[in-house]
């Protein structure tokens, strides 16, 4: 019997993947109203440092994107940016209906319905806007999606590289962005 | 030279255990703040689980060299601080390479991990990390001159440049040095709050208004490789200034209670203080503690 297997998986992947489900530094990207409820979860009432979830200045440092509503084309080309700046493995979090389906932006002429036509979106929290207890309850179904191993979607992304490019490309019609290395 | 196993071994263990302490020091000072916010808080092990996380992580973008380097510096001088100091009183197996002079060599020493994450930072070209760095140079300029003038007076005071004679000197509770030489331990005290770089001194970090400055472009391995330099040397600080101002420790729960008694210190002055500007960081540093380390030189020169 190998002592590094416990059902099938290693136990370097298993304290690996606890580390990556108890500690979630944040990138909030404010792009809609939806964003004024994050505070409120960040701080004494909701207090969600307690499931080792703080907020990072900078992509570099950040595992989790949480999109915080509408995305205009012009938000979307920076997300895109900080998205891609960040160190995976790394999950994105959609919140509030606008990023689902375009919530009541649904038929605006500069806002994008779908955010997951565009980033692999790990997690939805609907509502407009979510409450923090439906935030901490978002977070908490990444935290269980990370540990069974299906959190994966900086992988699709990757594979699927150009598909996401090609869909980015179609509603940003000025498109230039460096060809950096991430 | 004859080859010392002992000593050996304390080379190895010394910087596991330094970053054990630093790291669950980390952790409870989050829970402290939290406390003080009147939040839960996360647990004490939250600085492990973040730091295996940062080593965990499957890719690590670096943009030159030098960015490449700069975590390898900061570790690298945070060691070596840490081997030029004596843990404990009187004990082969953590008095390390501490020496005759090594006070001055410390000095210099301690500045090299800054130096080293300057460049590196400087090479990522982003404009959060020059100014980081910029400011975190300019306030090292401030705290270092009471730090100095302090340990100028101490050192002309007992006429050695060692620290352990200088732990030896403060046998006893009524000779620790914030007893015998309370001028010259004041300064040194609020030096430590700038070495500390807690607010009001974390003028280089500055998370809501330069991105965390230096570390701004550090992901990954890097981050964790800078947060483990960090909580060695948070170690290496607090040991310092225990050896130096509070007769050093003869066992290891002493010294866990003294550090801490001292790392909550700085703690509690950052939790209730905004943080200065710059500027007014340096006029601190260079009006009242540099005015108190001037007093205490001259004190040591009126008496002897
Ligand atoms: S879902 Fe509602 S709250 Fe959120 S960004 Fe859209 S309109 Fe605003």
């Amino acid at each position: 019997m190998n002592i590094n297997d416990k059902d099938g998986r290693k136990i370097v992947d298993i304290i690996q993947r606890y580390a990556q489900k108890h500690s979630l530094w944040v990138l909030a990207y404010g792009t809609g109203c939806g964003a004024i409820e994050i505070p409120p979860t960040m701080t004494s009432r909701y207090d969600a440092e307690r499931f080792g979830i703080t907020g990072r200045p900078t992509p570099r440092m950040a595992d989790v994107l949480l999109i915080t509503g509408y995305l205009a084309t012009k938000t979307l080309k920076r997300v895109i940016r900080s998205y891609e700046q960040m160190q995976s493995p790394k999950y994105v979090i959609g919140f509030g209906s606008c990023t689902i389906n375009g919530g009541m932006y649904w038929d605006s002429y500069n806002t994008i319905k779908s955010l997951d036509h565009y980033l692999p979106v790990d997690v939805y929290i609907n509502g407009c806007m979510p409450r923090p207890e439906a935030v901490i309850s978002g977070f908490v179904k990444l935290q269980e999606m990370i540990s069974d191993g299906s959190a994966n979607g900086w992988e699709k992304y990757r594979d699927n590289l150009d598909l996401y490019r090609s869909q980015q490309k179609e509603v940003i019609k000025n498109w230039q962005m460096p060809d950096y290395n991430w | 030279m004859s080859f010392d196993w002992i000593k050996l071994l304390g080379f190895i263990v010394t910087p596991l255990i330094a970053s054990a302490v630093g790291f669950t020091y980390m952790g409870l000072s989050r829970k402290v703040t939290a406390r003080v916010q009147n939040r839960i808080g996360p647990g004490v092990s939250q600085s492990f689980i973040d730091v295996v996380k940062l080593y965990s992580k499957k890719t690590a973008i670096h943009h030159g060299v030098m960015q490449h380097m700069g975590p390898v510096f900061a570790i690298t001088a945070s060691v070596t601080t840490l081997f030029f100091i004596p843990i404990l009183k009187d004990s082969i197996f953590f008095a390390n390479f501490s020496f005759r002079g090594d006070l001055i060599f410390l000095m210099y020493i301690m500045v090299f991990g800054q130096l080293g994450m300057a460049l590196g930072a400087g090479q990522t070209g982003n404009p959060n990390s020059a100014i980081g760095v910029s400011r975190g140079l300019s306030q090292m300029v401030g705290y270092k001159v009471p730090y100095v003038l302090a340990l100028i007076a101490i050192m002309v005071n007992f006429e050695t440049t060692n620290l352990q004679e200088l732990i030896a000197v403060q046998d006893g509770f009524r000779n620790w040095m914030i007893f015998q030489m309370p001028v010259a331990s004041l300064a040194g005290m609020l030096a430590f709050l700038g070495f500390m770089m807690y607010a009001p001194f974390d003028v280089p970090f500055a998370p809501s208004e330069i991105a965390s400055g230096p570390p701004s472009e550090f992901g990954g391995k890097y981050l964790a490789l800078m947060m483990t330099s960090r909580s060695i040397f948070t170690f290496v600080k607090l040991v310092l200034f225990v050896d130096l101002f509070f007769g050093g420790a003869s066992s290891f729960i002493e010294l866990l209670i003294k550090t801490f008694v001292l790392y909550l210190f700085a703690l509690f002055v950052g939790l209730v203080n905004p943080r200065f500007r710059t500027e007014q960081s340096i006029q601190f540093w260079w009006k009242w503690p540099a005015a108190i380390g001037i007093l205490a030189v001259l004190l040591v020169a009126w008496k002897g």
